[in-house]
């Protein structure tokens, strides 16, 4: 059988959007960014939404996502991304804008900023990846890294009495009411990676309905700042960081999820 | 015609709305006006100058050492401008609060009772329309219609059935001031 | 003629940037400027113009909504005072660096540190020599008067759309605070979506058509070969702004002996000592840059030779003096004056300086 007989239109069971690029993805091999930087596309390509849509993307490992998104993109400066989204949603209500940040540069230097926009009700979306580390640095300590987790600036793991604890700052936003929809996810299944497709989809399209702000969590692996493979990272992520980060929605229609 | 004026007196009696509205009437009559106000947590209760100046020219510096009028509203103003009036200058007080009178030889020293005359007309707040008043009467180096046109200018539209009163005060204080010998 | 006006420094600009057309403004409250962003507010430019007006919760945050307006092809504004200027550097850097136009003023108080809420000239250095990080420049308007706060609105965005450059307009508390007759110009109607995109389509980040390829605003390149390129090109950008930019005025050079260089308030100051000094019978002169970078170095230049000496007065311990040396390279001996820390030089201070410091000195 020629090679030509398999590659046809019928046999066709995925394809690459458009709205990713094809430069080679700069990410680690098992690295969670690039499926989370997929499903995000495809929502746009889904609404029609490329012509329309300005992402942000800060200092991190997705410093460079707009190597890889086929859209309008700015680059911005480490924690100010939410305040670069303000500036452009405000002159352009009826666009699309989302904010693309890991939890260094969301919950830590630029909590202010986050919390600020949530709290304004800002209408744009922010998509957050925590992985509990500094990835682009070179595995140093977020604010998200969990109690006793190694990393190159806790060598001997993370100490709550000298290092403070863990962030949860999705619960925290999910306190303001200028935020509508909260949620976490994660990417590491492919049962995950629809769900988080579908949380992706209705933030974008409540976006477009001006319900203020959404904020999806995706919790994601660091194998390389974890020193794991792959698939040990997400074995890992599934037994350490899920009990402490708990998947499924936090806030909804306006209102918190009472869980219990 | 330069007229470089130091008003100076206690926040809250009028000073930089007296300046803003001698500055208004002079733009109201094609002159270049400049308004310098010292400002900040001195203003909060404390004392409060402004220096207005009205010129036929372009106005160079608008902070200055020394003024051809001073227009003191209490003591410590007193303490502190008595001393920079131009040799032939006019100095205008209000003697109400003041326990040391001007004592210089050199300059024309007037008083203009106008807290008295504030009160018997029953409006504390026109205080300083009558002080200036007394200044134009002097120095009547803007006319009483440019002063009611920058009134108008300067007082946002639902304060203007007070214009009036003000014009009123103005009037008061023209027919008022007071020569002055210095002890 | 246009409506005439007694306002502030702070207000003429507000008022000016509504005139102008201005998409958005961002900021956060600082004495001695805090009556721009309530001038704004009180005179409800949403439904004036349909500006947009927003209390950023820090100057850090301001600052990157500038960007993100500016990144847009939005015409912006924003202004502070000296420590919010401080923490403005950073993003100052990104939108230089990501050549983006927007226009930023500061109205500069004494420092350093939290220092003093009244007038200086303190922030020289950092406007014209850097002040975030990287090899960039500002192009810097220094108004003199109530009016220049109002037109270097008009004249800023024209550079900055000219240049793809922020423009700073670097004024003081005192230009701020004062009153002066002004003369506002017409209404401006805002750009239109439409009129943005066919101006600064090719460049910003207003959503990707089929028809050409994404912009991307960014001031990163990982290669360094690319990033020296960019660099390349953001000098010979600065080269451009410094042949073509210039700006200045001189009050009787023509047989000045001596000249007092100032800029801003300073400026405003000296030309009553200039005229304290004719009335002495000193032949003194009186040059004011208008544009600190590009500074007039050529123009002093060609003064020097015919000069006995140079006071450079201005509201610091000495900034400008450094750039007055380099033009005209020792040739003629120059000297300092200023009072700072918040204190403003009289007229008077700086005729004695001139005086002892150059006259006799």
């Amino acid at each position: 059988m020629d090679i030509k007989d398999i590659v046809k239109e019928e046999n066709l069971v995925y394809k690459k959007t458009p709205l990713m690029t094809n430069n080679v993805l700069s990410y680690c091999p098992g690295c969670g960014h690039g499926t989370a930087h997929r499903i995000v596309m495809e929502v746009l390509e889904e609404l029609g939404a490329q012509a329309e849509t300005i992402g942000v993307a800060p200092v991190g490992c997705s410093v460079l996502a707009y190597e890889f998104m086929n859209i309008d993109m700015i680059q911005a400066a480490h924690g100010r991304a939410p305040a670069v989204a303000t500036g452009i949603k405000r002159c352009y209500p009826d666009k699309y804008v989302f904010t693309y940040q890991g939890d260094g540069d969301l919950a830590a230097i630029g909590t202010a900023e986050t919390i600020h926009a949530c709290n304004r009700g800002e209408n744009f979306t922010i998509i957050f990846i925590n992985n509990g580390i500094y990835g682009m640095t070179g595995g140093q300590m977020a604010p998200t890294t969990l109690k006793g987790m190694k990393t190159s600036t806790s060598p001997y793991g993370r100490d709550l009495g000298s290092m403070g604890n863990p962030l949860k700052i999705t619960e925290l936003v999910a306190q303001l009411p200028g935020t509508y929809f909260v949620t976490r996810q994660a990417v590491h299944t492919p049962a995950a990676v629809r769900k988080t497709k579908k949380a992706v989809r209705k933030a974008f399209d409540l976006q477009k309905e001006n319900k203020g702000l959404c904020f999806i969590e995706i919790v994601s692996n660091c194998n390389s700042g974890w020193k794991m493979s792959p698939v040990k990272a997400n074995q890992w992520m599934v037994e350490n960081m899920f009990p402490f980060y708990p998947m499924g929605d936090v806030k909804v229609d306006g209102q918190l999820v009472i869980k219990g | 015609m330069t007229e470089e004026i130091i008003i100076a007196g206690f926040g809250g009696q009028g000073v930089l709305s007296m300046g803003k509205i001698l500055a208004y009437s002079g733009i109201m009559q094609d002159q270049e006006v400049s308004w310098m106000p010292s400002y900040g947590p001195e203003m909060r209760g404390g004392t409060a100058n402004v220096t207005v100046i009205v010129s036929d020219e372009r106005i160079s510096s608008p902070i200055l050492n020394f003024y051809d009028t001073a227009i003191i509203l209490n003591q410590q103003s007193m303490d502190k401008f008595e001393s920079t009036v131009k040799p032939g200058g006019l100095l205008l007080y209000d003697p109400n609060g003041i326990t040391r009178h001007p004592e210089r030889k050199d300059i024309n020293i007037y008083a203009i009772e106008g807290a008295r005359l504030a009160a018997e007309m029953g409006n504390t707040k026109i205080f300083n329309m009558i002080v200036l008043g007394a200044y134009l009467k002097l120095k009547p180096i803007v006319k009483l219609e440019n002063v009611i046109l920058g009134l108008k200018k300067s007082l946002p539209e639902r304060y203007h059935k007070l214009i009036p009163m003000n014009e009123a005060a103005l009037k008061a204080g023209m027919e008022n001031p007071q020569e002055m010998v210095s002890a | 003629m246009g409506e005439l006006k007694l306002m502030k420094g702070n207000e003429a600009i507000a008022e000016a940037a509504i005139r102008e057309g201005v998409d958005a403004y961002f900021g956060y409250p600082i004495t001695p400027q805090s009556e721009v962003i309530e001038y704004l507010m009180m005179e409800k430019p949403e439904e004036r113009t349909g500006m947009v007006v927003l209390q950023a919760e820090s100057e850090l945050a301001a600052i990157n909504m500038v960007y993100g307006a500016a990144a847009a092809g939005k015409k912006v504004f924003t202004s502070s005072s000296s420590p919010g200027i401080s923490l403005y550097q950073e993003g100052i850097s990104y939108i230089a660096g990501a050549e983006l136009p927007c226009v930023i003023a500061n109205v500069v108080r004494g420092g350093p540190g939290l220092g003093t809420i009244q007038p200086s000239q303190a922030d020289y250095f950092q406007t014209v020599k850097g002040g975030g990080h990287g090899d960039y420049r500002l192009l810097t308007l220094a108004p003199a008067s109530v009016q220049e706060m109002a037109d270097f609105i008009e004249l800023g965005f024209e550079l900055a759309y000219k240049y793809k450059n922020p423009v700073m307009i670097l004024s003081d508390g005192m230009i701020g605070q004062m009153m002066e007759k002004v003369e506002l110009k017409e209404q401006k109607p805002r750009w239109t979506d439409q009129e943005i995109n066919e101006m600064n389509g090719s460049w910003a980040a207003i959503g990707k058509p089929e028809t050409r390829e994404r912009n991307i605003i960014t001031s990163l390149d990982l290669d360094s070969a690319k990033m020296e390129q960019h660099n390349h090109h953001l000098q010979a950008k600065y080269r451009k702004m410094e042949s073509d930019e210039v700006r200045f005025e001189t009050f009787n050079t023509d047989d000045a002996e001596y000249l007092i260089v100032a800029y801003g308030s300073s400026a405003r100051i000296a030309q009553k000592s200039l005229a304290l000094a004719r009335a002495k019978g000193i032949k003194a002169g009186l040059f004011r840059p208008i544009t600190l970078y590009p500074f007039p170095m050529k123009a002093l230049a060609e003064l020097a030779p015919l000069l006995k000496g140079i006071l450079s007065v201005e509201m610091s311990a000495g900034q400008m003096i450094e750039d007055i040396k380099l033009a005209v390279e020792c040739n003629v001996r120059v000297e300092h004056f200023g009072r700072y820390g918040g204190i403003i030089h009289s007229p008077e201070e700086v005729l004695e300086a001139l005086e002892q410091k150059i006259i006799g000195g």
